[in-house]
């Protein structure tokens, strides 16, 4: 019953803020004038913030933001044991600073360390905060530049990615931080720059209390749907996530962002009826993955589970079953990747969802950014398909549909699951999967969830894989930035080629894309084309555990 | 028509009819096998990404069933192989009746010695553009060219199939001759336009042939999709082996089954696998569906240029179509006789009728016959009035008559006969004004200085045109009438025919500036057009439809031609080109929707041995693996085989709007996609674990 509350109560404060947070990100993306501190950074950097990029010159800006990013950070990383608040830690080493740099400027935020004991303050706030900041910036501008090719008009241009990153961050991302942060050291959550502290336990015992800046991390590691944990444990450790209303809110904050959205789509395409269609897309399927992973874990099988009436292993007691499995479900229907349980305990079909989730392409309602594109192009693919049944080349917001955009479309879609795929079956060819704890089906699971995860910028881990080998570090790694920026170029093509196009007015024959019809055809699309991608493999993991 | 299939009935293709498309005959289906089979040569079947996929599927299986025989594999391969020469079958039943047509038409390319004027004997075939050729009665047309001089009656039935001959005389819009036609009468000078080998018939004969057919924009995205989906299918199969072999180890007490043994899944099923999971029913009609849209053109009498245009015809929003024949019967007819000044009606008619003895125009004849009907006025034979001059209709006067003594009658234009006739009355200026709000014509008619009355022309829109005008607007169509009428005649036949814009007094820079006007906004446009300063707007129409009287510059402009020259037939086009899209978007619908029957045949048969509890996903309980496997194979060529006669005929479709055309389509093929396999596959695995070793 409080498991419904938690949920019913989520779902009430993201309608209720729908409209007035996507309108404010509307106004915050399309301002009248630049804020004295944005001019400011315009001459800093030298950009012309009136300037407009062609689709080739965005995605050449976003590549190297992105790769002077990750050769920063893995410097940052390397030397980090020689600068200030190091508290003593040693260098990382150099596959697990790639894998760390690339992870957290893709979004992603898997974690191949451990944070208490693996890095400094320093590199914790200016390194990784940074990117868990300019990451999420970089996912929103470019979903907003293919807003822009729906909306243009004969264009060439999508707008200015430094302009767009800077206003994103300073006046998105910035001010919610703050409130956040402050809300988060209310709630009993540590900020400080202190190496820690050793007291004696009751029972005499020396226990190392950890200190740090783990509220303002926190903030940002939910709303940017990075999931990067200051601690290893992540939102389990009482630290970041002290009790039941600050999991309720870290949930609110991953969905706030890309639930969201869709109003600026709506607002930027003239129509806020197509905004409500894609919204209502990702709460269908979002809604259906929490009922359904919280009614696993609720009801699930295997024998403790039955005895003790509950599947309590690897969940926080503080949070209880709905509220953990609705936690995992947020974090990999988001590319968050933040976790407040252990997913690798999870009933089998309980912890199937999970995988599924990201599987989707995480869409419902995906990444700040990420999921907002991902769901533009399967709504595209299937105005493709709806759009042939009533007779007339397809187009979606009056942008045809044609060979260019279909091929954009299909290689977009190609790409994570070929990654996923790939990378798995690679794991086992190669015997890498021999360093999962699991074997059978549930050692299978482990290994196709690492690279669901990394392909999809997730960064959750279903655990149960010792993953800093150079092997993993590196296959992962690659996943991890092939995913990111190969989905990002070809939006951006999308993006350009839309624009360039005159739109065709709307009418009777026009496929409408704003009816339940339609919102329920993407839905369709989605489950089938991703059921159909990865059942073979599903069917030996969590489906084959399930059911034996 | 006698070459190009049946002919519709003339009278049939204005009313609102659905379209239909040619029935399958099951005997194309064994007379086109061996092209079939032929087909298979796999250097023009890569060109089909699905089904050569298929195809290197059925090669591999071959080899295996050759080195590790069983009765399983053998079925298996030859039910792959039989997947392709399927698909193949639907291409070439869709090619086989382009091909029929296309012999016909040789039969029209005889080897015609042309005559140069001033000049000697030269073969049809090497005539070039600009030659000057004479042609007598009972000799063919040895090009396509303009006359530039005399006139003659031509017999165009063998492009037609139209047995009545047609008149062709130099200047004005019925100066085309097409080569092959039969000259009847008198003694033409033609003056080639086409050059050597790229005549009007030679395109036809590649047209249906399908020769140098090439993939529409849309036909090019949607096999991006196929192909794309192809990838993904092929590489979840291909990926699974790892986890199948390391799988099978961890379950190494389960016995082998047929398979998955210890080196992970069979090649045959793992083929078995990606044969059903790839699109292969739309893979294979794609192309069958692309001819036969072309083929069902043909069949109306249509020719287009390119499948793009037929394409673009499905995306219209806009159909410029001419009053005059299209919306309105071809002329204005009589329709009351007004008196003026206390002239009797009789008197006016009677005068009327006698200035119209000499008129052959249409509305000439019709108001002779409005007199006969409403006061029994016999019609006078005009030569048999010994005194009667007739004054001929010119564009300076606008007017025509009659002098008998001294009687001067005068009928025509309003202001042309008052002014003739010194007259300015207000009653005949009411009357006139009167006529044309409704959308008549006025004819004014003066006996010497006395205007008698008005004779009240009117056009009469075609019946069942309203109704037609409705469902174009529930698709989305805008249908603008173009008319040489004043803006307000042009607005009452516009009211009165449910049209939703007119174009009056349209010249041909109108027509354009109004195509242009449309394009600018994103619209599609397509329009009809005969003559020769129709030809720059039907090059800017995204889909021109030339009538077959027209002018060569028309016929070169436009991208369709109507052989029967019917301009209400722009309304099926559009029909037609909507009705091929939804086939594709339908059948690829259906293709990827059977896939999750597939699955739950396919995966519970290959994992159930080594993960017993995967048994549960066997819904349809299926007989063993084999026939699970062997049973989705059958189905998946199947099916194919039992869609061509769909591909072939097109989908149903009935003008509506694109929300209810989704829906019901979405429904049948949707829906129907997902459970006609489960069905399918069941019935099949019922006979086929009868098979020993199965």
């Amino acid at each position: 019953m409080v498991g419904w509350l938690f949920v019913i109560s989520l779902v009430l404060a993201l309608v209720a803020v729908y409209r007035p947070f996507g309108d404010y990100m509307y106004r915050a993306i399309n301002p009248k004038r630049n804020l004295r501190g944005e001019q400011l950074i315009y001459r800093l950097v030298g950009v012309d913030p009136k300037a407009q990029q062609t689709w080739g010159v965005y995605a050449r800006s976003v590549l190297a933001f992105s790769a002077v990013s990750i050769l920063f950070l893995y410097l940052f990383l390397r030397v980090q044991n020689k600068l200030w608040l190091a508290l003593g830690v040693p260098q990382m080493n150099t596959h697990v600073s790639w894998n760390t740099a690339v992870s957290f400027v893709t979004n992603t935020n898997w974690q191949a360390y451990a944070g208490e004991s693996a890095l400094g303050h320093l590199v914790q706030m200016a390194g990784l905060a940074v990117q868990n900041f300019v990451s999420a910036g970089v996912g929103i501008a470019v979903a907003v530049a293919l807003i822009r090719g729906f909306a243009g008009r004969k264009t060439e241009t999508l707008g200015n990615f430094w302009v767009d990153l800077t206003r994103i961050t300073l006046r998105v991302l910035l001010p919610i931080c703050v409130a956040a942060t402050l809300i988060f050291m209310i709630a009993g959550m540590v900020q400080n720059l202190s190496g820690g502290t050793d007291v004696t336990t009751l029972t005499g015992a020396t226990q190392h209390i950890t200190g740090g800046p783990v509220a303002s991390q926190e903030a940002i590691k939910e709303l940017g749907t990075n999931g990067g944990g200051f601690y290893n444990v992540n939102s389990a450790h009482p630290f970041e996530n002290p009790t039941t209303w600050t999991n309720w809110l870290q949930i609110f904050l991953i969905f706030l962002i890309p639930f969201s959205l869709p109003r600026v789509f709506g607002r930027m395409v003239g129509q806020n009826r197509q905004g409500y269609a894609i919204v209502a897309v990702m709460a269908v399927l979002a809604i259906a993955s929490i009922a359904l992973t919280v009614g696993f874990e609720v009801h699930g099988g295997g024998t403790v589970p039955q005895a003790v009436g509950s599947a309590m292993e690897g969940k926080e007691t503080r949070f209880g079953i709905p509220d953990s499995a609705t936690f995992a479900a947020a974090t990999t229907l988001t590319s968050t990747g933040a976790v407040n349980s252990f997913h690798d305990s999870y009933t089998p079909f309980g912890g199937m969802m999970p995988i599924v989730n990201m599987m989707l392409g995480e869409v419902a309602p995906g990444g700040v950014g990420s999921g907002l594109y991902g769901l533009l192009i399967l709504a595209t693919i299937t105005v493709f398909v709806a759009g042939l049944m009533v007779g007339r080349t397809p187009e979606y917001l009056g942008k045809k549909i044609g060979a260019r955009e279909m091929k954009l479309a299909s290689l977009y879609f190609l790409v994570t699951p070929a990654l996923v795929l790939i990378g798995a079956a690679a794991a086992f060819a190669t015997g890498n999967n021999s360093t999962a704890l699991n074997t059978g089906p549930h050692g299978l699971s482990e290994v196709l969830y690492a690279f669901t995860s990394a392909a999809n910028n997730n960064g959750s881990a279903f655990g149960g894989i010792t993953v800093n080998t150079p092997w993993w570090d590196t296959a992962l790694g690659l996943a991890m930035l092939l995913g990111r920026f190969l989905p990002l170029v070809l939006v951006l093509a999308l993006a350009g080629s839309l624009a360039r196009q005159k739109p065709t007015p709307e009418s009777e024959g026009t496929l409408p894309t704003h009816q339940p019809l339609f919102v329920g055809m993407v839905v369709g699309v989605t489950v089938v084309l991703v059921a159909l991608t990865f059942l073979p493999a599903l069917a030996l993991g969590p489906i084959a555990e399930g059911l034996s | 028509m006698t070459l190009l299939a049946e002919k519709p009935n003339p009278t049939t293709t204005s009313t609102p009819s659905v379209v239909r498309g040619g029935m399958l005959d099951p005997h194309q289906l064994w007379k086109s096998l061996p092209d079939a089979v032929r087909k298979l040569d796999p250097r023009t079947l890569w060109r089909n990404p699905v089904m050569f996929i298929v195809e290197v599927g059925a090669v591999f299986t071959t080899v295996l069933s050759i080195t590790d025989p069983s009765t399983l594999a053998w079925t298996i391969t030859v039910w792959l192989w039989l997947t392709v020469v399927f698909a193949n079958l639907a291409e070439a039943v869709a090619e086989g009746r382009g091909k029929a047509q296309a012999a016909a038409l040789r039969a029209v390319k005889q080897d015609t010695m042309a005559q140069i004027l001033d000049g000697g004997l030269v073969p049809a075939a090497q005539l070039k553009q600009g030659d000057l050729v004479v042609v007598v009665a009972g000799e063919i047309i040895p090009g396509d060219g303009d006359v530039v001089e005399g006139i003659a009656s031509v017999d165009e039935s063998a492009i037609t199939g139209e047995s009545a001959s047609v008149i062709r005389e130099s200047g004005g819009d019925r100066s085309a001759v097409t080569g092959g036609t039969k000259v009847l009468s008198d003694r033409i000078v033609v003056k080639i336009t086409q050059k050597p080998g790229e005549s009007f018939v030679d395109r036809m004969i590649a047209l249906v042939e399908g020769a140098n057919r090439q993939k529409t924009p849309n036909e090019i995205a949607l096999n991006i999709l196929l192909a794309a989906l192809t990838i993904i299918f092929l590489l979840s199969v291909v990926t699974l082996q790892p986890l199948a072999i390391f799988s099978k180890a961890w379950q190494a007490a389960a016995p082998d089954t047929q398979a998955i043994n210890g080196h992970g899944v069979t090649g045959i099923v793992l083929v078995s696998l990606i044969v059903c999971l790839i699109p292969t029913t739309i893979g294979a009609l794609l192309s069958a569906i692309g001819i036969a849209g072309m083929d069902r053109l043909v069949q109306r009498n249509v020719l287009a240029m390119s499948g793009r245009a037929v394409e673009a015809a499905g995306d219209v929003n806009t159909l410029l179509l001419d009053k005059t024949g299209t919306i309105t019967l071809g002329n204005r007819q009589a329709a009351e006789f007004v008196p003026v000044n206390g002239v009797s009606d009789r008197e006016l008619a009677d005068a009327a009728q006698l200035s119209s003895l000499a008129d052959e125009t249409p509305e000439g004849r019709s108001i002779v016959v409005l007199a006969k009907n409403e006061f029994g006025l016999r019609e006078r034979e005009p030569g048999l009035m010994a005194d009667a001059t007739f004054v001929p209709f010119t564009a300076q006067t606008r007017m025509s008559g009659v002098d008998i003594g001294d009687r001067q009658i005068r009928k025509g234009a309003a202001a042309a006969v008052l002014k003739w006739a010194r007259s300015d009355s207000d009653e005949v200026a009411e009357i006139v004004d009167g006529i044309s709000a409704s959308g008549g014509t006025p004819l004014v008619v003066a006996e010497n200085d006395r205007v008698l009355g008005v004779i009240h022309l009117k056009d009469v829109v075609k019946e069942g045109m309203r109704a037609r005008f409705d469902e174009m607007r529930k698709m989305g169509i805008r249908t603008v009438m173009i008319t040489g009428d004043n803006p307000r005649t042009a607005k009452a036949i516009a009211d009165e025919a449910g049209v939703d814009d007119f174009l009056a007094e349209a010249t041909p820079e109108d027509k354009l500036a109004y195509i242009r006007k449309e394009q600018e906004g994103g619209r599609l446009v397509a329009m009809t057009g005969d003559g020769t300063n129709d030809a720059p707007a039907l090059a800017q129409a995204d889909v021109g439809v030339a009538m077959n009287t027209g002018t060569s510059a028309a016929k070169e402009a436009g991208n369709m031609v109507d052989l029967d020259s019917d301009p209400t037939k722009l309304i099926e086009i559009v029909e037609i080109g909507k009705q091929l899209l939804i086939t594709r978007g339908a059948l690829t619908t259906f293709s990827i929707t059977n896939d999750i029957a597939k699955y739950f045949a396919i995966i519970p048969a290959m994992f159930a041995g080594v993960y017993p509890g995967l048994d549960t996903l066997n819904v349809m309980r299926l007989h063993s693996p084999g026939s699970a496997i062997l049973s989705a194979v059958i189905f998946n060529a199947l099916v194919i085989v039992a869609l061509i006669p769909l591909a072939l005929r097109g989908v149903r479709y009935r003008p509506s709007s694109a929300s209810a055309l989704l829906r019901r389509n979405l429904w049948i093929y949707g829906l129907g996609g997902v459970i006609a396999p489960f069905l399918g596959i069941k019935l099949i695995d019922l006979l086929v674990q009868f098979i020993p070793g199965i």
